[in-house]
């Protein structure tokens, strides 16, 4: 009893603040607005959503999404494996260095991006000094990939580095008393037991790579457009509701089935990993 | 049902949230304007004298400021959107009448921008600032002459320019480019402008926003496609800006002041108004936004120095031909697909 009324206001919040929200996004996505407010159903909307133009669209951003994912996770398995063996007072303090930032505002750290990638920015400024010519790289894709991996990264070594942390120590030792040399005992024991925090960190990546819109509009100078840009100008400047809500539904079931193949894929319980997300 | 909906969510998430909100017999006053385009200041000045406070929030595009108006849960009191948004806000029946005796110095406002054809009788709204569309570029970077839009598709510029973040605008540069109406309701002008802009995007630095101006000062950009008063803000800093009026024509906007049904405040409202018509703040304002006063008597205080300048208060006979933004009705669906597809292009 004591525990049901405990999860009451967040059953309240959860209802109010996600479950209402889908449903009328659901709903919007479904229906169309005659000249005259009368709503009739369609899937027009739908349809729209995998016209050319857009199917491009997708391509870019799933594409882009992937490429910061992979990334982060060739950068982040080595840092959160090499954290992981660190001496416990230093160790600490490494895992705060990742923290802190993400302490900033992320805008303001994407922001400062753009002062040390313009055209007269820090980079450039380095560049010339040592002789040689000022190159473009703000409003570019490499600008976008570039600000999805530095803000994105912390997602991907902590959830790997938590995995590594609380490995059972006995396991390692184990396999290298039956003489597995150094190699064998990370392909066979260790990396599969890391997994599930790559695959937490893989999702922690990919959704917001996917869906993001700040960082291509700051970066790429809102001329490039990936999913979450073009959700954002449906709602705010075009106010197609009806098309935005389909692009919005689609996305979230591309979401869901790249969750579903990778916890199939990762082949553990959730409940055991304790800190997978789905 | 939209309307209905948000109100819902935010009348539960203001029952839930504890409402801080300020004493109750302080009036607070929502304006809502674009970004960068009132001296801030003036707020102070206009709370010593009425005891009325100011809650200010901007908007960087019409289409947003209408978007929220018309679905957002925010009562706003004040807003200044440009001659077609007024004009369709008109029409959806989105704007208070103003009550033009609680406005004694709308006489203030010289005839020239009044009963346009957005506002015919000027009964919603009351003209703010007017300006025009234009190239500002940077001399040192840019080896001139830069006369036209067509400039604007020219290889040996690719990477070094900015076009406008918003709709209306950028599209008007093509359709101009062309030789259009900036007003077409015919779908293969629309069609050909949507082309000639998905062919000069791969020549485009960026669609920028309000930070333009920046952009030009750290030479990120040495061109821009610009509303008048950010080319004066920045010519009179960086004597090497010059800022041209395409000789294809461009637009010609006046943005001005209404009062969006379901504000709470509409005594004050006008009261504000009144005040923004008032000389010296008037004044004021057009000297921190550097767009052209509407007002006669604050254009008697202007340095004359800004007259006969492209940007600031050109000739007559230099923008004989621009044409004001119309409302172009349920058209404007076709205006937003075109403009959705530019983007995704």
């Amino acid at each position: 009893m004591l525990k049901k009324l405990a999860s009451g206001p967040y059953l309240i919040w959860i209802v109010l603040f996600i479950v209402v929200p889908i449903l009328m996004v659901g709903f919007f996505s479904l229906v169309q607005e005659g000249p005259d407010g009368t709503l009739t159903f369609t899937t027009a909307n739908f349809q729209r959503v995998f016209d050319p133009i857009y199917v491009g669209v997708w391509w870019r951003s799933i594409k882009i999404a992937l490429e910061a994912t992979l990334i982060c996770l060739i950068l982040g398995y080595p840092t959160a494996f090499i954290l992981s063996k660190m001496k416990k007072r230093i160790q600490t303090f490494a895992v705060m260095l990742f923290i802190v930032p993400m302490w900033m505002n992320f805008l303001l750290r994407t922001y400062a991006w753009m002062t040390i990638l313009g055209k007269n920015g820090i980079l450039n400024q380095l560049l010339a000094l040592v002789g040689l010519p000022q190159m473009t790289f703000l409003y570019s894709e490499g600008a976008v990939l570039l600000g999805m991996v530095y803000n994105f990264l912390p997602f991907m070594v902590l959830p790997i580095y938590t995995v590594l942390a609380k490995m059972d120590r006995n396991l390692i030792e184990a396999a290298e008393d039956l003489g597995g040399n150094r190699r064998i005992v990370f392909t066979k024991v260790i990396l599969p037991l890391s997994l599930p925090g790559v695959i937490s960190g893989v999702s922690m990546v990919f959704m917001p790579a996917v869906s993001t819109f700040v960082i291509s509009n700051l970066l790429y100078g809102g001329q490039y457009m990936l999913i979450g840009n073009l959700i954002e100008q449906q709602f705010l400047t075009v106010g197609d509701w009806h098309f935005g809500s389909a692009i919005a539904i689609i996305l979230m079931i591309i979401i869901l089935i790249t969750m579903a193949v990778m916890n199939r894929a990762s082949g553990n319980d959730p409940e055991e990993s304790g800190v997978n997300l789905w | 049902m939209r309307k209905g909906f948000i109100l819902v969510v935010s009348l539960l998430a203001a029952v839930l949230a504890f409402t801080g909100c300020a004493k109750d017999d302080q009036v607070v006053l929502n304006v809502y304007n674009w970004g960068d385009y009132i001296d801030e200041d003036i707020f102070d000045t206009f709370e010593e004298e009425t005891g009325i406070k100011v809650n200010y929030e901007t908007f960087s595009t019409n289409e947003e400021m209408y978007t929220k108006i018309k679905n957002g849960g925010t009562k706003y009191d004040i807003a200044i959107p440009s001659d077609y948004m007024i004009e369709k806000m008109i029409r959806e029946d989105m704007l208070e009448k103003l009550d033009m005796s609680k406005i004694p110095n709308y006489a203030n406002i010289s005839d020239e921008y009044k009963n346009l054809s957005f506002d015919p009788d000027n009964a919603y709204s009351v003209p703010y600032f007017w300006g025009t569309v234009g190239i500002v570029y940077n001399t040192d970077l840019i080896d001139g002459p830069i006369t036209s839009w067509a400039n604007l598709w020219d290889p040996q510029y690719a990477g070094m320019f900015t076009m406008v973040d918003s709709q209306r605008d950028s599209i008007m540069v093509a359709l101009k480019m062309l030789g259009y109406s900036m007003n077409t309701k015919n779908l293969d002008e629309l069609e050909q402008a949507k082309e000639a802009l998905i062919q000069q995007k791969p020549l485009v630095l960026a669609y920028a926003g309000d930070n333009v101006k920046d952009m030009l000062i750290s030479e990120e950009a040495a061109m821009a496609v610009v509303w008048s008063g950010e080319a004066s803000a920045v010519i009179q800093e960086y004597p090497q800006f010059d800022y041209v009026l395409p000789e294809e024509g461009s637009n010609l906007w006046v943005d001005s002041i209404v009062i969006p049904k379901g504000a709470e405040h509409i005594d004050a409202a006008h009261q504000f108004i009144d005040f923004l018509c008032r000389a010296d703040i008037g004044f004021k304002n057009a000297d921190y936004v550097g767009y052209s006063t509407c007002n006669t008597e604050t254009l008697k205080m202007i340095d004359p120095s800004l007259y006969d300048t492209t940007y600031a208060y050109p000739k007559p006979e230099w923008i004989e031909g621009f044409e004001i933004f119309e409302d172009p009705g349920d058209f404007v669906s076709e205006y937003d697909r075109i403009w959705t597809e530019i983007k995704a292009n």
